[in-house]
This record gives structure tokens, C-alpha cells and sequence, in this order.
């Protein structure tokens, strides 16, 4: 087993303010970001804020920013690195940080709530609900999510410009809308919610400019901006502004 | 009031507000910049070849080739090309390049393709210019006004993409003639018609509007089998899209280059038969 040291700047302070800090650290093979920090924490700033819980990829908690790119800190391995770099972990840069590598992820929430939750469909009870399976694939990838809020993060609608987080619900959220839209199930429809122009009108679909930075950023491969984003936008397209789909929908409804 | 606790201001980014205080605008240490270099040159090449090609209004035919910027050729001035995709919709008073009428359709169809968005928005206006890079602009809109609301039309011009590759597909067929119009012959320009024409209906038919299009509006695919198969079908092409999008732009723009050197006299088109 061979270990060596690794020079680390870490960012500590709080909302008054702060910077990063050198450390020289020990990493042996085979370890993880996090077992640095850890190791930190254990040998040389017992104080250090750092979220984490399963430290498997699987809670989402450890969200960090590694060289400037946001990362699962127990997901990215010390050997991606050369010994020689100095490796420089922030906290997310887009929500309000609450100490060191600690940020306030409560705009996320603030955005589930916004999204209507699945429409039961009316006269089928609990136990009776029956689905294909080619026909829930699409919404099983988005239930993927470990909610680590990366593709939040480095979403340059909200990272870049804090004034569009009221109208931009971000990249998980607007794949929520597109779950339940592909659900099988979903009775949104029947009860006068229209998920496709409601992503466009209330979560604020138009903003994302399909960049694809999500999906570069997520830890579990989810295709974010092709599998839910532009199908949203194509959906938000028949909605609105395909005049051929809003023509034919007005001839049907009168017919049927 | 310490630093970094001030008001929001308007265009907060990743540098104000409650955020941690952090002045560089990014802190990547690999070489984020070198995909939106690429990609802008690329670009931008193509750009300058085809502003060229479509001006130029010459050298677009060597029987039995065809241009691909010149067909369909609808204007009185084209060249008449022996069953070829001459129609002369607009009449005598076109006067420039006849090339400028039909190629607003393919530039319109990639221009709002979803993965050139990306492209340009990233390298050309660096919004942003690569994930966590602070882009430079105070205000973001996205596509939620005019004039980039107008990306929405990409299906339309997907429509008329098919009808373009119709034509294409139409001339490499005409390509199995020879200088003198008879059938039963190939030549080096015929391999590059049919690879071209292979690469446009790829990138075409891999179109995420398509893919909507064929199946992906659809709620319950276990009842519209033959859809779902089409739309798993488009679904593998569409993870390509960039590549084919790339591919054939290259692809398109040789073939254009190809029929330049044989019609400008460089060389004589190789036959295998
Ligand atoms: S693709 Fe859209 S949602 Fe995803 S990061 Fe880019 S702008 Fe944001
Ligand atoms: S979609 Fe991916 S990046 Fe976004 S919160 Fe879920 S797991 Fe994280
Ligand atoms: S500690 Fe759970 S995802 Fe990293």
C-alpha cells in the first residue's frame, strides 16, 4: 500500500465570509475526496463543516465543488488526480453557504413543493393500479435521482443569475414535471392540469437553453436534457405553439 | 457588513449574495476552454466555406453530379441539369445565387437543431461558455422571449429537412449515370453522394423533434406498438445526434467541395464502372 502527501485548499468560513485554506494531507491508494476531508477533520480541524451520510454515492449529501466542477466528494477518486496537483474543494457555489463545505439546499426544496404531485386516476384503488413496463421506463430513469442537487447547482440559469431562481424551477425539478407527465397512470389531465404548458408557464422550462451541463454533472447518468428537457420543450411545442396539433384539438373536441 | 453579505444584487452569480466568497469566477484547473474552441472553429469554417460556395453561384454542376447547396435548384438562372432537381418556382427576377432560396431550410434546420443550440449558445455566446464557468452576460433569459422563443419552430423546419433529403436522395440516384446521362455507372463522386446521403438522413432522422414526433408525445407505448419500436429506433440514432450532426456537415460540405473540383476543371471524376 503506498500513500503520499497530497496538498489540498479547502474553502472555510461562513456567510460573512471566508477563503480557502492550505492543508497538507496523507492519501492512501484506493481513497476518495471524502476520506480526505474526513481525515482532515480527524488529524487537523476538528471544526470542519462537511455534510455526508453513505459516503456510497447513494443519499446525495456530499455535493461538493472539486477543481471548480461539482462532484459527489465519495465518488471522486484520489487517483483522477496526479500527485502533484493541488486539488481545491468548495462548497456548491450556487445555494447560500451555511459553514465551510455546508450549503443551505432549501431552494431545491422550495421547488418540490411547487411541482403538483401525482393525480391519482379516479376509480382504480390501491392495489389495482397496473402498468406495462415499456410504459413507466421513461419515468423509472428519472426515479434515479439521489437528489445531490449537482445539476442545480452547476445550472448556469440559476448559478449565474440569483434573480431567475423564482421563475426556474432547475434541471431535477422540471424532470419531475416529466415524470409524472410520462407516467401511465397520472390522471393530471382529467383533473384540468396540463404538465406540458405548465412546464413552460410555472416552472419556467424556456430558461434552460439545453447546454447539457446537468446531465455532464450527474452521478447517475441520468440523460437529463434529452430523455426529460427537450421532450418537455417538444410537449411545451404542441401546447403552444404548434398551430397544427391546437388546430386539431379544437376540431376533436368539438366532435367527440 | 462583511464582504459577501450585501444586498443581491440583480445579476448575482456564483460571486455575491449569500454564496461563499469566492472571487475567482470559476475554479477548473482542465482545459474546459478547448471544446468551445473546437467547436467555434468548426463552426465558424463551415460558416466561411458555405458563404463561399452559396454566393458564388458557380461550378455547382458536373454532369451528373449535383451540388448538394444547389438542389433543389428553383430559380430561372440555375443551370439545366438533365433530369435533374431544376424547378423554376421563383422566375427571371431572382437574380443572385439561386443556392441562397433552399439552403434557408437546412441552415434554419440546424440552426434550431438541439444540439447546435447547445453548440453555438456555448462556444459563440457563452452562455455558458462550459459547466460552472461564470458566464459574462448580467441578464439570462434563455429562450422565453423573442428572439430565441423562435427555437420552438424546429420541428417545421424538420419537416422541410425531410423534403431536402428527399432531393438529395433523388440526385445520388442521378449519380449512377455518367457524363452523358446513361444509367448503370458509378464514380468516386457517387461514393460521395451515397455516403453523404447516408450521414443527412442519419442527423435528420435523429432529430429530438422527430423522436417526439414518432412517439415520444405518446403516454401508453404498450398500445402503439409499431411507434414505440420507431421511437426506441430513432431514441439509439438520437443519442448520436452530435456526431451525425458533425458528420455530416462534413459530409455535405465535401460533397459540395467534390463537385467544385470537377466542375472547376481540377480533375476528372474517377469511375469504378
Ligand atoms: S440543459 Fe437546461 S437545465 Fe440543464 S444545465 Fe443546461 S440550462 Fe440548465
Ligand atoms: S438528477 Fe442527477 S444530478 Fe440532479 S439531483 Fe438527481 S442525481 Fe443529482
Ligand atoms: S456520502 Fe452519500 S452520496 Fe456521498
Amino acid at each position: 500500500m503506498s500513500s503520499y502527501e497530497a496538498r489540498f485548499k479547502v474553502w472555510r468560513g461562513d456567510v460573512e465570509g471566508g477563503g480557502l485554506q492550505d492543508f497538507t494531507v496523507e492519501v492512501h491508494d484506493g481513497e476518495v475526496v471524502l476520506d480526505i476531508i474526513h481525515r482532515l477533520q480527524a488529524t487537523q480541524t476538528p471544526d470542519l463543516a462537511v455534510r455526508w451520510n453513505c459516503k456510497a454515492g447513494k443519499c446525495g449529501s456530499c455535493s461538493a465543488e472539486i477543481n471548480g466542477r461539482p462532484r459527489l466528494m465519495c465518488m471522486t477518486r484520489m487517483s483522477v488526480f496526479t500527485r502533484e496537483e493541488t486539488i481545491t474543494v468548495t462548497p456548491l457555489r450556487t445555494f447560500p453557504v451555511i459553514r465551510d463545505l455546508v450549503t443551505d439546499v432549501g431552494f431545491n426544496y422550495q421547488k418540490a413543493r411547487e411541482v403538483p404531485a401525482f393525480v391519482p386516476p379516479a376509480g382504480l384503488g390501491p392495489g389495482q393500479y397496473r402498468m406495462m413496463q415499456e410504459d413507466v421506463d421513461r419515468s423509472q430513469e428519472f426515479r434515479k435521482c439521489i437528489e445531490c442537487f449537482l445539476c442545480q447547482d452547476t445550472c448556469h440559469v440559476v448559478r449565474d443569475h440569483e434573480e431567475n431562481k423564482t421563475a426556474f424551477a432547475g434541471p431535477r425539478f422540471l424532470m419531475r414535471v416529466a415524470e409524472l407527465d410520462m407516467h401511465p397512470l397520472d390522471a393530471a389531465a382529467e383533473s384540468g392540469l396540463d404538465r406540458g404548458r405548465s412546464a413552460q408557464d410555472d416552472h419556467g422550462l424556456g430558461y434552460c437553453n439545453i447546454t447539457k451541463c446537468c446531465t455532464e454533472v450527474c452521478p447517475e447518468g441520468i440523460r437529463i436534457t434529452d430523455n426529460a428537457l427537450i421532450p418537455m420543450k417538444e410537449r411545451a411545442v404542441d401546447r403552444k405553439y404548434d398551430p397544427l396539433v391546437w388546430l386539431g384539438s379544437k376540431i376533436r373536441r368539438r366532435t367527440t | 457588513m462583511a464582504t459577501g453579505t450585501e444586498p443581491q444584487q440583480n445579476s448575482g452569480g456564483v460571486r455575491t449574495g449569500t454564496r461563499a466568497a469566492i472571487a475567482a469566477p470559476h475554479l477548473r484547473t482542465d482545459r474546459w476552454w478547448l471544446a468551445p474552441a473546437v467547436t467555434a472553429a468548426g463552426l465558424f469554417a463551415f460558416v466561411v466555406y458555405s458563404t463561399w460556395r452559396a454566393f458564388s453561384n458557380a461550378h455547382y454542376y458536373a454532369a451528373p453530379y449535383v451540388s448538394p447547396f444547389y438542389s433543389p435548384c428553383l430559380a430561372q438562372n440555375c443551370r439545366t441539369m438533365h433530369a435533374g432537381p431544376n424547378a423554376d418556382l421563383f422566375g427571371s427576377w431572382w437574380g443572385i445565387s439561386p443556392a441562397i432560396i433552399i439552403l434557408i431550410f437546412p441552415l434554419g434546420f440546424r440552426l434550431t437543431c438541439y444540439y447546435y443550440r447547445k453548440a453555438y449558445y456555448r462556444s459563440f455566446w457563452a452562455s455558458p461558455p462550459a459547466c460552472a464557468v461564470a458566464e459574462p452576460h448580467q441578464k439570462y433569459t434563455g429562450e422565453t422571449r423573442f428572439p430565441l422563443i423562435l427555437q420552438n419552430v424546429h420541428r417545421y423546419f424538420f419537416y422541410f429537412a425531410l423534403l431536402v433529403a428527399g432531393v438529395l436522395t433523388y440526385d445520388t440516384v442521378l449519380s449512377f449515370r455518367d457524363t452523358h446521362y446513361r444509367w448503370g455507372h458509378m464514380g468516386l463522386g457517387t461514393l460521395v453522394f451515397l455516403v453523404n446521403i447516408v450521414l443527412i438522413w442519419a442527423y435528420t432522422i435523429s432529430c429530438h423533434s422527430c423522436r417526439h414526433i414518432v412517439g415520444g408525445k405518446l403516454k401508453h407505448f404498450s398500445k402503439h406498438p409499431v411507434r414505440y419500436k420507431a421511437w426506441q429506433f430513432v431514441g439509439r440514432l438520437n443519442t448520436r445526434h452530435m456526431q451525425l450532426a458533425w458528420a455530416s456537415l462534413l459530409s455535405v460540405a465535401l460533397a459540395d467541395f467534390y463537385v467544385y473540383l470537377v466542375a472547376s476543371g481540377v480533375f476528372d471524376d474517377p469511375r469504378f464502372f
